[in-house]
Formats: C-alpha cells, structure tokens, sequence
C-alpha cells in the first residue's frame, strides 16, 4: 500500500511476485503431505506385503513370534477420541458461549487467557499429572462404582486406575482449550445484526444464544474436530495412562492401547526390520484414518452449507496426526 | 542431587524418544537422531558441547540405561584429554544397533546383545564390549503388607503368564513361609516401551520356564498375556504404587534412587538373594569363566550362590575395523580408561562395575581391534 513512494510501479510485479510467492509455499503443502504418504508406503512394504488387509483387522501383536495386528490400536485410538469428544464438545462449548455472550466484560480477558494457557502445557507434564493424580482418581471412582454397573461391558475389570476412562478424560481436558477457544472466535464473528434481529422479534436471551450457535454451527463443528484430530494424534499423556495393553475392550476400566502411543513406545527398540515396517504402517493407517475423518467432516460441513448457504466458515480443518 | 538429575533425565530421555520416535517415524529410519541439535546434556555433568560437531568429534547413540554413566565417563575423559570429543545420544538399543549398521554414528550402545541376524546385516564385523552391569528387581504394593517377599523364578513366571492370581496363591505362600498375605487380585504391570529392562526379565523368566518361553519368548518388546503397561521405569513404578496388589519389575538403579522397596529372587543355587550392586557383579563373575569370545552373554539365571539372577551386562558396540583409525584408536584408548579407572564411577551412579576377570578379557579383546 503506502509502503514506498514508487509504490505504482513496483505493484508492477509485485503482484504477481506475491501470488508465485503464495502459491509456492501453498504447494509446499501438498509436497510435504504426499512425501509423507510415500515414505510411510515405502518404509512399510514388508509389513504391507506380508499382512495385506488382515492387518486392519487381527489382534496380535507380537514381536518375538513377528506376527503384527493394527485393529487393538486402531480401536484405541479411535474410542479414546469419541470417548475424549462426548466429555470435552459440552464443557468446550459452555466455556465459548459463556465467554462470547454471557461474561462480564472484567472477566473475560482473564477467563479467555486462562482457557490458552491451558493448550500450551506439554502433554508430558499432563501425563505425569495423570500418572499421579488422574489414575488414582479414576480407581477410586472405580473401587465405588456399584456391582449393577460393573456386570454391565461397559464397567467390567478390575479396578486399576491407567485405562480407557484415565486416557479419554485427559484427553477431554487436553482438547478442551482447542475447541472452546475456536468456538469462542466464530461466536464472536457471529454478526450483532443476528442477535439485534433476534432481541427485536421479542427472543429471550437464550433463544437469541440459540440463533448465534445456530448460525456458527459450521464453524463450530470445524473447531470439534480440530479437537477430534489433537485427540487422535496425541501420544506421550495418553500413553503414560492408558494402560498399554493391546486388546479391543468396550469397558472404560480396561487397560487399551492407541496407535500413537505404540509407535512412540516401541520404535526406539524395534532392530528387526518387519517389526519396523509393522511400526511404520501403524503410522500409515493413523494417516489414512485421518485423511477419512477429515473427509467425512468436510461432507458433513459441505451438506450443511448446501442445505442454507452463506454462514461463518470454518477457519481450521483437522489437522494430519500423522 | 543424583536422583533429581536422574529424574530429569527420564523425563527429558522420554520426550527425546517421542520425538525421535515420531520424526523417524515420517522419515524412513535412515536419517540421524533427529534429537541432535536439542539432545539434553545432563546440567551439571559438563558433557562435551556438540557445537558443530567437527572432524573430531566421536559420535554414538544406543540404550537409554546406561546413559548417565555414559556421559560421566565422556566429559570426566575429556578433562584430561582435550583432544577427544566423544557425543552420545541416548535414542534406545534398537535405535543405536540401526545407526550403527547404517554407519550414521562411530559406536553404538545396547542393553541386549545383538542377534546374529542383525550382525550379519552389518557391513563389518561389529565387537561388544561390556561397560557395566544392571538388574531388575521386583517391586509391588500389597494391602495391609509390608516386608520382603521371595520369588522365585518359576513363580514370577507363572505369575507374568497370569497363572498365579491372588496374593494368598499356594505358590506364592511356598516361597514365604509365615507370611500371611491377603486374597486380593495380583495386578501384574509390565513396561510398555521396548526396554533393555524387558529385556533382562523376560530372558531370566524363559530360562526358568518354558512355558513363558514357548508363549512370549525374549525380546526388548515381548507380547504379554496379561497386564498393564507403564512407559518407563517411572510408569511401571507409578502404576505398583497407585495400585494396590500390584506387581512390577523396574531397574533396580531407578529402585535404589527412588527408595522403592523390592523383593528377594531365588538364584540357580537356590539363594534368595536381594538384588544389590555386589550380587550383580558377582553374577557376572560367576559367569566369567565361561564367557564366550564376542562376550554375548546373558548373564541371567547364573550359577555361584551369591549371584542375583536377573543381572545383565550393557555394551558398546564398536566395528572391528573401524573406517575411521584415528578415531578408532582414540575410541580404543577411552575404552581401556573406562573399563578400568572409569569402572570407579559406576557405584556412584548406582550401577555395578564389571568384575576383574571380565576386564582382564575384554583388554585382550580391545587389542584385537584394528586401528592401524
């Protein structure tokens, strides 16, 4: 703009410059994404080879015999995410509305660099709080679940504290910040002209809540699974107490593993080179999976703004956990 | 002092693997430690500074275990020898064999002996060398119990298989006579990182069972039938002492630091025994006679009364002909240094040293190497 006194002249080529300029780093994008992919393919034939698609599907994991099964991780991952999601998407969402509609103003500023402050502590030290104070939680909670739940699949086991519920609960709060933080930025886009609109027609202030969430709707799913995708790749929290032991389970109490948290745990001793590839396409099927999530979240998003156009977009996409 | 350093050093090691881990991970495993630049000296120790590497500079990675010795010895020899600048990267045993075979470093470190396979891929012979010795004790957390427990292989065993259930099992009460323990469940905790630790405790266990043998067998990860894993020395350790009726195996260095109490095992000659750096050392004397030439040895189960046997050495893997001569030969010199005066540091840091007869072995051995 004003930045130089032969500013015409240089908007010459400026112009351009800026948009090969752009455009490169864009497509820096899409380099570094399909390198990803090739090296996982090709660092993984062995595996993929020798496995093929039962891989996805067979539960051993055995390194000793080389015998290599993905679906106990894949499982993992994906039920301490949903798990994670169900526990984080309503408090996530309550911090956002509170902040963008309900705060009072000296509040906010506090309250908002609170809920960031949280996304920036490493996920190590969450792990050692979970080791030391989440589990033993958990176990109480667990040691004074009554007998009618614990015969239910969803409560079964005994009572260890590390587990599915330890890790979906660090999870949630690991997530929280994410989404509420994102959620807070689209309400706050949300137009006053909306809510004016509303108040004018006689809404209460809830019903006029409704509207702004209603009208950020897509914004606000593309801060949940910006949520979804950190819970997905998360490795060092979950792993420190999840309970690492490979097994699809449907109880909450049951020690699971995730397929992050695998290859953290054992690329550093893996010498033999199948159980190396086995490793490496765990991280083939975590990109794969996704890859399918985000494509399943943009259908969600592109039917919704089919069915009423014009709405506040998502800023963020999940991002590649792999 | 050295149990916080030691702490650190956990924590950083294992964030250092995770980024490892990962970065490898997209990367194919060729490349080198990708903690390089943000490798963590141990504050205080003073290790030689990495700044820009050089022609000098002797470059390793390998086990985790033996690392705080390791960086000991490196910045204690570069006291008196200005001219040897020895970096060591501390990514794992598999980690360090892979970048040794790859010649991505000058020597590698393991806490497992390498397997014939992974020394035919090699593109030379590769020698190891013993530097210290560690163990892995026991550990657990009984309700309304404290005091010693013995164990004896087979029942550790039988346990890790998910045979024996309960603490008041007749197993367990055969071993302690007297001891009156409750019927709660055992909750058996294992590492869940491939760990040299592992390593050790599954190869004592399948010498002593060969039912664990045939159905995990021996590994730095093993497929374990029942339990929990805890990442670490410290999440094994986490899980026993959140846990009531736990049972866990952790090395008895992180024990010892930590005041963590553990049990007593029974050795080939039929001793209980509580691991301690003297038991340890005296296992690996006792298996010094029969030490093979490539000083591949498991050491577990050994024979001599006062050998605690869940014991193993850790080594540095050096190529026999090194490419580099110069190098070799300063590696050589450093290595005759700490196998004899280095040896004096290795109390402290809470490991055993190598008994005399094995030094006396692994001198000869050191001369074979080809630096000329």
């Amino acid at each position: 703009m004003a930045q130089s006194p032969t500013g015409r002249r240089q908007a010459g080529w400026a112009d351009p410059l800026f948009r090969v300029g752009t455009g490169a780093v864009a497509v820096l994008v899409i380099a570094v994404v399909l390198g990803i992919l090739a090296v996982l393919v090709n660092d993984s034939m062995l595996s993929v080879r020798k496995f093929g698609l039962s891989f996805w599907r067979t539960r051993v994991w055995d390194p000793v015999a080389g015998d290599f099964g993905a679906l106990p991780f894949i499982w993992g991952t994906l039920y301490s995410s949903v798990l994670a999601l169900l526990v984080a998407m309503p408090v996530a969402l309550g911090i956002a509305i509170f902040l963008s509609e309900l705060c009072p103003r000296w509040l906010r500023q506090p309250l908002a660099f609170l809920t960031e402050l949280l996304a920036a502590i490493p996920s190590i030290v969450y792990g050692l709080w979970g080791i030391f104070v989440l589990a033993p939680a958990v176990r109480t909670l667990q040691v004074h679940t009554p007998d009618a739940l614990r015969r239910t699949p969803f409560f079964s086991g005994p009572p260890l504290g590390v587990g599915m519920l330890a890790a979906a609960l660090i999870l949630a709060v690991m997530v929280i910040p994410f989404t509420a933080t994102v959620a807070r930025e689209i309400l706050k886009a949300v137009p006053v002209s909306q809510r004016e609109a509303a108040y004018a027609l006689g809404a209460t202030r809830w019903e006029a809540i409704r509207l702004a969430v209603h009208y950020g709707r897509i914004g606000i799913l593309g801060a949940v699974m910006l949520g979804f995708g950190r819970a997905l790749g998360e490795t060092m929290a979950v792993t420190m107490v999840i309970g690492n032991n490979p097994q699809v389970a449907l109880s909450l109490f049951a020690p699971q593993h995730t397929m992050a948290a695998v290859i953290a745990n054992e690329f550093t001793e893996a010498a033999d080179a199948l159980y190396l590839n086995a490793l490496v396409e765990i991280g083939l099927v975590l990109f794969l999976i996704t890859v399918i999530i985000n494509g399943l979240s943009r259908f969600l998003i592109w039917r919704m703004v089919r069915v009423r156009p014009t709405r506040v977009v998502a800023p963020v996409k999940v991002p590649l956990a792999a | 002092m050295n149990t916080i350093l030691r702490q650190t050093g956990h924590v950083r090691a294992l964030a250092l693997i995770a980024t490892t881990a990962v970065f490898t991970a997209c990367s194919g495993g060729q490349t080198p430690p990708s903690g390089q630049a943000a490798s963590p000296a141990l504050p205080g120790q003073g290790a030689p500074a990495a700044d820009g590497g050089g022609a000098d500079q002797i470059n390793g990675a390998g086990a985790t275990f033996p690392y705080p010795i390791y960086s000991k010895w490196f910045s204690e020899y570069a006291k008196e020898h200005a001219d040897v600048r020895i970096n060591y990267q501390s990514i794992g045993s598999g980690g360090g064999i892979r970048q040794l075979t790859a010649q991505t470093v000058f020597f590698g470190a393991t806490d497992g002996p390498m397997t014939d396979e992974q020394l035919k891929s090699a593109p030379g012979p590769i020698l190891h060398l013993p530097t210290v010795l560690g163990a892995v004790v026991p550990v657990y957390n009984i309700p309304d119990f404290t005091g010693d427990l013995k164990f004896s292989g087979p029942l550790l065993a039988d346990i890790y298989l998910g045979k024996v259930k309960k603490w008041n099992d007749a197993a367990i009460a055969k071993e302690n006579p007297g001891v009156k323990l409750p019927a709660a469940d055992i909750a058996v905790a294992h590492r869940s990182d491939g760990s040299g630790t592992t390593y050790i405790f599954v190869d004592f266990l399948s010498k002593v069972s060969p039912e664990f043998k045939q159905k995990v067998g021996v590994a730095t990860s093993v497929n374990w039938p029942v339990g929990v894993g805890g990442k670490g020395n410290e999440g094994v350790a986490g899980v026993v002492k959140q846990t009531p009726g736990s049972i866990g195996y952790v090395e008895l260095i992180y024990a010892l630091q930590n005041n963590i109490a553990f049990g007593a095992v029974k050795n080939k000659a039929g001793t209980y025994l509580k691991a301690s750096l003297e038991s340890v050392t005296a296992a690996a004397a006792a298996s010094a006679a029969s030490m093979p030439a490539d000083f591949r040895v498991s050491i577990t189960d050994a024979d001599g009364k006062d050998a605690y046997p869940i014991s193993s050495y850790t080594w540095l893997l050096l190529y026999e002909s090194p490419t580099d001569k110069a190098k070799g030969k300063k590696m050589v010199e450093f290595m005759r240094w700490a196998i004899t005066d280095g040896e004096a540091y290795a109390k402290d840091l809470g490991y055993a040293p190598l008994p005399d007869s094995v030094v006396k072995l692994e001198q000869d051995a050191l001369g074979k190497i080809k630096v000329q």
